[in-house]
């Protein structure tokens, strides 16, 4: 390692928000040839120091040095200039654009007419094969899946002549088998003189890929090691800072059917199948796991039980009773409990208080208000029974709800939900990126709420997760649901197949239960 | 230069926000008196005589001050739902137009009963014209901003050829304007020879049934949650597009009220001058009270004392009295401006 060049030098980064300070005396290297995990719970700096890294914001204190020249610290252009390339979560690619478009945008000067396609061409083939990234790059990008796209990004950073890439939780739209070929993609590029930096809190993926990591906490750099040396243990403490809450989950007692859906069929206005002839059961006192990679219709299915889409076909049953008429209100009249995807778009008002927020879905019942009239003492009141409750901190129920972090905002959607004992719970990516300890209370929430006879259904792109609270799992894919899988009968790999559509490997509870 | 979010934000800050506005407005507009070639203190002077200084001049601020608590209102209930209706010059000239046709000889009732009566015409005129743009945008997403502005001249348009065409008034020497309405539709006189009328009054008990409708209703909740949050709104069941028709509703129906006002309080006939722009000028006023309804009175005040002090200095100095109109849109950028740096503080670096 001795005499490899030092690519990436950061000294002191510092940078105060206010009186938050994000980076604390941030040092970091990264050597050429090397692959380094860069670790952290939400909020512990990274995305603040990779803004910095890019030019997005200027640090307080501090120095950047890349390949021994110094960077000028806030040109976005400067840095992609040295030598540093970006592979967002969420592609910043143009869907309508074929591939050699989308590399080739913005590399070409304003001022020179007529494009340069075949050098473009010559380069993409060139990387294409030295990395082996199979990608066509006359396709359009809406046509390729996420795994291809993300190809894209890279060959674009490549194409760029990027030596330090930089991948920001690339994993978490990838199944496990998308993700292996990630990594090999990655080992290639450091056999070639590059270095890579990868965001990431799945430690399971820091072991396998890494070959030194860096665990940043409340802004500061806690723990640096060579991954051989160290492990998954060791990380999470050092993530979390403590020890992990551990999460217990009594054996299922499934009881009564609370909610059926029989051969439900959903379109969209063009006619595009978003669920497809789809039929699953939840019984009293269960966790139904829905696993699969974001956009094969969980959305939509967790739209569908929450009212907001009305099925074109098929049959929807609570408690026995078939639905007839969809709508959130007539939902919630049914004791389905909603706790949505997108925590401050759809399930909170940022700009209204605590205590509205917590209104939204019972405002027009006693006591809450009568005639009309809002009862603001009922309001605050049951507020300061949920705060408590659930351990929601906030600066009180007139302190307006965009304040809150990101753990505490589910918690007071969570109570909102679960103080009205809901019989069905649909709860849609109920931990995305919250810490490991509000992970740990929502999971311990769900968890009790089923052994106290509801039915909950987890949708969920993290399969840890749905290992940690699931009693049954069912893999969606393209809109269809996969048969009822206990996780004791399966592995993460074998779940991954399923998700990039190989059902054949998971072995049903039915078949399971004939066989034996 | 960057925006960084503020944490704790002062109840003086906050009350400091006007005043700065009104300040930097003051000092712009003294820039533009130096270059029309007369003395900023004088002006300030003649500006302050001119619109609190006697009164006449008191009276004259004030009832200027009564159109513009209703378009200030309608702007701001319209703007809390995030429905953009621009149309409140429209809908004021439709309120206008209907106490117009009952209160010039249709019906006759004792006073008591006939204001009531033009005031709810009014109101259900202006909420209807509001209606049709509130429809084409729930339905087609057709933006509302476009149809209720282009409203607006349909409207002037369609007033114009009443006052030239059927409802000219044969008694007005040639001039375009309708027959001044019956004695029982008079807004009596607040204070006895002064322009000011009770229409006054009723606007300040609509600012403040607004008010209490916006804070302490189920209505008003539903109206703040859908402005704030339509997505989330949608998500938890409340009827949004029927909020938003409701909200249309009331905000077209007190742009209307305004008409009426004007109609039966001041000028007692229907002419094209019955306002100059007042609906636009609410669209100010809501924005200078940052939306809300008790502040539109104060703003209305503020906007009309602009106007009337710049009027009346412009006509003492013989300057452009377009610096009314300067002064107002500056104080409209100011705080805008000064509302942001409640929010964020600005960072050099």
């Amino acid at each position: 390692m001795q005499d490899k060049q030092l690519l990436l030098d950061i000294q002191g980064i510092t940078k105060r928000f206010g009186n938050l300070v994000a980076n604390d005396r941030i040092g970091l290297q990264l050597q050429e040839g090397e692959i380094l995990a860069l670790l952290g719970e939400n909020g512990a700096g990274k995305t603040t120091l990779m803004n910095i890294l890019f030019g997005h914001y200027v640090a307080d204190e501090g120095s950047i040095t890349v390949s021994g020249i110094p960077l000028q610290p806030g040109s976005p252009r400067e840095a992609l200039k040295a030598g540093l390339g970006m592979v967002h979560q969420h592609f910043t690619l143009a869907e309508n654009m074929t591939v050699l478009d989308n590399i080739m945008l913005g590399t070409e000067s304003m001022f020179s007419f007529g494009r340069k396609d075949g050098r473009a061409r010559e380069k993409i083939r060139r990387l294409c094969d030295q990395y082996e990234l199979d990608v066509d790059h006359r396709s359009l990008v809406k046509h390729l899946s996420v795994g291809q796209r993300q190809r894209v990004e890279i060959l674009k950073a490549l194409y760029r002549d990027t030596r330090i890439l930089i991948l920001d939780e690339p994993t978490a739209v990838l199944t496990p088998q998308e993700s292996d070929h990630l990594f090999a993609t990655l080992q290639l590029l450091v056999e070639k003189g590059l270095a890579v930096i990868f965001i990431t809190h799945k430690l399971r993926e820091v072991v396998a890929a890494s070959d030194r990591c860096v665990v940043l906490r409340h802004g500061r750099v806690t723990y640096t090691s060579v991954t051989a040396e160290t492990s998954i243990d060791v990380l999470a403490r050092e993530m979390v800072g403590g020890e992990i809450p551990e999460v217990r989950r009594p054996p299922v007692q499934s009881g009564a059917n609370l909610l059926k859906l029989d051969t439900i069929t959903v379109s969209d206005p063009h006619h595009y199948t978003l669920l497809d002839n789809l039929s699953l059961t939840v019984n009293s006192g269960e966790i139904i796991g829905i696993a699969g990679v974001s956009g094969n219709g969980q959305t939509h299915l967790a739209d569908l039980i929450s009212g907001l889409i009305t099925p074109n076909s098929g049959t929807l049953c609570l408690h026995g009773s078939e639905v007839k008429k969809f709508s959130p209100q007539d939902m919630i009249h049914h004791g389905v409990g909603r706790i949505p995807e997108d925590r401050t778009g759809t399930g909170l008002i940022g700009d209204m208080t605590v205590k509205e927020n917590l209104a939204l879905e019972n405002y027009t019942r006693s006591p809450f208000s009568r005639f009309g009239l809002l009862n603001f003492k009922a309001l605050s009141h049951r507020t300061r029974e949920i705060t408590s409750c659930y351990d929601v901190r906030c600066g009180g129920p007139d302190s307006a709800a965009r304040n809150m972090s990101g753990g505490n905002m589910q918690k007071l959607i969570l109570g909102r939900v679960l103080s009205e004992n809901p019989t069905v719970i649909i709860a849609n990516q109920p931990t995305w990126g919250l810490d490991v300890g509000a992970t740990a209370f929502v999971h311990r929430q769900l968890i009790e709420a089923s052994r106290n006879g509801a039915g909950v259904i987890v949708i969920s792109e993290d399969l840890d997760e749905l290992f940690t609270v699931a009693d049954f799992i069912h893999v969606m894919y393209k809109g269809t649901l996969s048969e009822r899988i206990r996780p004791a009968d399966t592995s993460a790999r074998d779940l991954g197949l399923a998700m990039s559509g190989q059902r054949s490997v998971l072995h049903s509870v039915s078949l399971k239960e004939v066989q034996s | 230069m960057r925006l960084e979010p503020r944490e704790n934000i002062s109840l003086l800050h906050r009350a400091m926000v006007p005043v700065g506005a009104a300040l930097v407005a003051l000092l712009v507009c003294s820039v533009l008196i130096v270059w029309a070639g007369a003395s900023p203190f004088e002006a300030l002077l003649l500006f302050i005589k001119g619109s609190v200084g006697s009164k006449f001049a008191v009276s004259e601020t004030l009832t200027r001050t009564i159109p513009l608590i209703f378009t200030g209102l309608a702007a701001a209930v319209a703007f809390r739902a995030k429905l953009w209706n621009i149309g409140a010059e429209g809908q004021l000239y439709a309120g206008a137009c209907i106490a117009t046709w009952l209160g010039t000889g249709l019906i006759d009732l004792p006073g008591w009963l006939m204001l009531p009566l033009l005031f709810a015409a009014g109101a259900v005129a202006g909420g209807l014209l509001l209606l049709g743009p509130t429809m084409l945008k729930n339905w087609l997403a057709v933006d509302e901003v476009v149809t209720t502005l282009l409203l607006n001249f349909i409207v002037l348009l369609f007033v114009n050829w009443l006052v030239f065409g059927p409802w000219k008034d044969p008694m007005a020497m040639g001039w375009p304007q309708a027959a001044p309405v019956v004695d029982s539709a008079i807004l009596e006189p607040l204070i006895a020879k002064t322009r000011l009328h009770w229409g006054l009054v009723i606007g300040l008990v609509a600012a403040l049934c607004v008010w209490l409708v916006m804070r302490y209703t189920t209505w008003g909740y539903e109206i703040r949650a859908v402005g704030c949050n339509r997505k989330a709104s949608t998500f938890v069941g409340i009827p949004v597009n029927s909020v938003i028709i409701r909200t249309a509703l009331i905000s077209g129906g007190l742009a209307g009220c305004a008409g009426v006002s004007e109609l039966c309080g001041l000028k007692g006939y229907l002419t094209l001058d019955l306002s100059p722009g007042f609906g636009y000028s609410g669209i100010v006023v809501a924005m200078l009270a940052a939306l809300h309804p008790i502040g539109v009175v104060f703003s209305a005040l503020f906007i009309a004392m602009l106007s009337i002090g710049a009027d009346s200095m412009s006509r003492s100095l013989n300057i452009s009295n377009y610096i009314a109109d300067v002064a107002t849109a500056v104080s409209l950028l100011a705080v805008l401006v000064s509302m942001l740096l409640t929010r964020y503080r600005i960072r050099w670096r």
